[in-house]
């Protein structure tokens, strides 16, 4: 498998103190996300954007979470066979996992180069495919990570810290 | 900065949203385009987007994006599903029959006037 990692500046010790971590999130949400189902693609982002607006998120943290993932809703809904988002949301940062059902990407670091689009008509027809998903993502996410090969599932993963 | 209403009135649009009150929308500046994850990427809370693009999932990314107001060019206008939507989530529908060139031209002069 192929993988992907980008950390942001400043969050690496941060991001490893996550992944030793052993307490349990706070919540913990699921959404299914149905294959070229572009009207249901984005419920997940936006049911997690109310729920964390109630939780008094910062409105710029906010924003970031949510475009990082509506993109990747519409990644799994635009490119794969369906597939599910995981939230969990800590006292100090949220983490939202992607897992789909395949076909996987060829090129993972040809998709991240902003511009590369594999979009069929149907998708760039709606004003998707710009081929800025997988970098939006990156751009709004204090960590990345993607894994993935061609005839696999994906696998996606965030990180934002709320301060 | 600018209130919706006084953009409004300058480029003879209209409300598609009018439980929304544009005197309470103000503006700093927008963005333009049809592309949604250049817009995701790029447009700022206190921007209108000025497109022509009407589907569903335009509100979905106003909605990530904190976008106040869409201005929809050239008298595109969604539909009623999608003006709901709208509602739901207080984004401000705005249809002019302006293209996007103008709307942007007569946005920036009354910014920097």
């Amino acid at each position: 498998m192929a993988e992907y990692w980008f950390i942001a500046d400043g969050f690496e010790d941060k991001v490893r103190n996550f992944q030793n971590r052993k307490s349990e999130a706070e919540v913990n949400l699921e959404f299914a996300i149905p294959e070229k189902d572009f009207n249901s693609a984005g419920k997940g982002s936006s049911e997690l954007k109310n729920l964390l607006k109630r939780l008094g998120v910062d409105s710029e943290i906010l924003r970031r979470i949510a475009v990082a993932s509506y993109e990747a809703e519409i990644n799994v809904a635009a490119h794969s066979q369906g597939g599910t988002m995981y939230s969990a949301i800590y006292d100090d940062l949220i983490h939202v996992r992607f897992e789909d059902q395949g076909p996987g990407i060829a090129d993972i670091e040809q998709a991240m180069v902003p511009g590369f689009s594999t979009a069929n008509d149907l998708v760039r027809e709606l004003g998707f495919g710009a081929g800025l998903g997988l970098p939006n993502i990156k751009k709004n996410s204090d960590a990345m990570h993607l894994v993935s090969e061609s005839g696999s599932a994906t696998f996606l993963e965030f990180i934002i810290y709320f301060a | 900065m600018i209130i919706l209403s006084e953009y409004l009135s300058a480029i003879e649009g209209k409300n598609l949203t009018p439980a929304l009150d544009p005197d309470k929308i103000e503006l700093r500046g927008a963005y333009v385009g049809d592309m949604l994850s250049d817009v995701m990427g790029s447009a700022k809370p206190d921007q209108a987007w000025i497109t022509i693009m009407k589907h569903m999932n335009v509100i979905a990314v106003a909605s990530m994006t904190g976008v106040p107001a869409i201005i929809f060019a050239k008298g595109n206008a969604p539909d009623e599903a999608v003006i709901d939507k709208a509602l739901e989530e207080s984004i401000c529908l705005i249809s002019s029959k302006y293209d996007t060139f103008k709307l942007s031209g007569i946005l920036y002069m009354l910014l920097n006037k």
